[in-house]
């Protein structure tokens, strides 16, 4: 867990009383910042990962020695520029990058707290970030932005703090997670579940790891990150590293060779029950719920301005999702832009170098922060 | 700036609220928000303007009127502007309409199909008309319902819209319409500029 010591963490002493009914207090959320805050603390962005990311966003990750999830899009001169900007990323709480998640440690026990993490929802990963505002006296936001389930904390931050972000950009989201996508989590649940080591959730214990079942949810959802002409494009019936198939089980072609990579890869970096908890929040995610399916009422008091970004290839949160959303907004005459980017790379295009993606975010960012001044 | 979008924006009052109905690429838009009003927004079909639109630091959503307008609340706008755009939709009297509901008045232009230059393409060309206004082909064309002043003076009296003001345009020059030079307007002038109200 050495790896783990380097991480910026703010321990929260707030009480935070979640959905479920728990209340968690004194309880650790990690972060990254990027860029500095300016004097008058009006350049703050904050921004929202997705399921499987966490708070390096930018430049090298120190646990994976990757680059930061979004590094196409922050970074000096990048569309989320940090000579101009001071970029906040915090690992939402229920993840495993140091916030508190399944794999904290019980402080009665001294074991991982595994399954008996309390089930988390977007608000609550929302309401518990909202304490960084504090944490550097940032009494404004200018921007909150994120893709996938990063969208989705967008629109419920706005919801919960009408007034405290100037723009928001949710990127390839929906305000109401689908059949589909519940669908699809539930059979990367159950993959992890079917795990002979995932033990009950109790895996730590006996040191153990689901890494299969993880490593087949991985896979699951990697087809759903990509677009079927993306993946004919990259692979079509492209064989591994052999001139014919083998008449057997072993990954002839490329695609299943790519899958199984990608799912091997997944499983040194992610917690299983992580996985599950995050995956549940999602599924749990119905912004409209509490306004009687009225999108409308939910913003109906924000003063942001809002900016939509959906992608053409993009199935799992498809564009009529996000449109769903311009409607909502159109509908109490709030400050919306909206706009569709062709890409063929599917969902996981707004984690790509995709230019008319980047532009635009730049263009509506760098233009918004000028109004401001 | 061309003299259409000057009298678009000298119709409009300052800091009133406005939405720009096939904004293109923001020119109209820029120049209103700038000199007129801050409180305006775009609709525009083509990805390219939208981008285009951003650049310039407009609020736009990519959409089409004819599926999207109707998402607008009624009321909701002091102003919405539609420049030379009805001709080329399936149900321009659906989106009349809808102008009508959503803005307070609405800004309506059209390329006159009743210009002599046009009728005189047809009546010895032979030929569907080809004019500045009307740059296109029949084959590659996006006007679907062309229709001329005198059409549309006619559409708006049939349905007791208010046609407060309304005004034609040609070589730059600006004149104004009524009941006793209409057929005079109809045949000599490229564009009519129409300002209506429920």
């Amino acid at each position: 867990m050495e790896k783990y010591n380097n991480i910026k963490k703010l321990i929260i002493n707030k009480p935070l009383k979640l959905d479920c009914g728990v209340t968690i207090s004194d309880y650790p959320l990690a972060y990254e910042t990027y860029g500095n805050l300016n004097r008058s603390k009006d350049n703050a962005i904050m921004v929202f990962h997705a399921l499987t990311g966490d708070q390096f966003a930018s430049g090298k990750n120190p646990v994976t020695n990757k680059d930061g999830w979004w590094s196409y899009v922050i970074g000096p001169n990048k569309a989320l520029d940090t000579n101009k900007y001071f970029v906040i990323c915090a690992n939402v709480i229920g993840g495993c990058m140091g916030s508190y998640g399944p794999n904290s440690i019980d402080q009665n026990s001294g074991n991982k707290i595994g399954i008996n993490f309390p089930v988390i929802t977007i608000n609550d990963m929302v309401n518990a970030q909202f304490n960084l505002l504090n944490h550097f006296g940032i009494s404004k936001l200018f921007c909150v932005t994120g893709g996938s389930m990063g969208g989705m904390q967008v629109l419920q931050f706005v919801a919960n703090f009408p007034d405290k972000s100037k723009i928001a950009i949710p990127i390839a989201c929906s305000a109401s997670h689908s059949a589909q996508n519940i669908a699809f989590n539930e059979l990367g649940r159950q993959a992890i579940m079917a795990d002979e080591n995932w033990k009950n959730g109790n895996y730590e214990l006996e040191n153990l790891s689901p890494a299969k079942g993880l490593s087949v949810a991985r896979m699951a959802a990697h087809i759903t990150y990509l677009s079927k002409k993306g993946l004919q494009e990259k692979f079509g019936r492209k064989l591994q590293e052999r001139d014919k198939i083998k008449f057997g089980f072993d990954a002839d072609f490329q695609i299943e060779s790519y899958l199984r990579y990608q799912g091997s890869i997944f499983v040194d970096r992610f917690d299983a029950n992580s996985y599950l908890y995050i995956t549940r929040a999602m599924d749990y995610f119905d912004l409209s719920k509490n306004y009687n399916g009225d999108l409308s009422k939910v913003f109906k008091n924000t003063k942001t301005k809002f900016f939509i970004i959906s992608f053409t290839s993009d199935w799992l949160y498809p564009t009529v999702e996000n449109r769903e959303i311009v409607i909502a907004l159109n509908a109490i005459n709030a400050d919306v832009g909206f706009l569709e980017i062709k890409s063929d790379k599917g969902h996981d295009s707004f984690l790509l170098d995709v230019p008319d993606f980047i532009n635009s975010l730049k263009n509506f960012v760098d233009n918004s922060y000028k109004k401001q001044l | 700036m061309k003299e259409e979008f000057k009298i678009i924006a000298n119709s409009i009052q300052k800091n009133k609220s406005i939405l720009d109905v096939g904004c293109g690429d923001g020119e109209l838009m820029k120049f209103i928000y700038e000199n007129i009003s801050n409180k305006i927004r775009g609709l525009e079909i083509s990805k390219d303007n939208v981008q285009i639109c951003i650049q310039k630091g407009l609020t736009v959503i990519e959409g089409n009127a004819e599926m999207d307008l109707q998402q607008f609340p009624s009321n909701s706008f002091d102003y919405v502007i539609l420049s030379q755009t009805l001709q080329a939709f399936l149900n321009p009297e659906k989106v009349i309409n809808d102008l009508l509901r959503i803005g307070k008045t609405s800004i309506v232009t059209i390329p006159n199909f009743g210009y002599w230059k046009v009728r005189f393409n047809l009546l010895f060309k032979g030929t569907m008309p080809v004019t500045k206004t009307l740059p296109n082909e029949w084959y590659n064309t996006p006007n679907l319902h062309m229709c001329s002043i005198k059409d549309f003076v006619n559409f708006c009296n049939k349905r007791k819209i208010h046609l407060f003001k309304s005004l034609a345009l040609t070589n730059n020059k600006v004149s104004s319409i009524n009941k006793f030079n209409l057929n005079f307007k109809n045949l000599t002038s490229e564009l009519g500029i129409f300002l209506l109200e429920k």
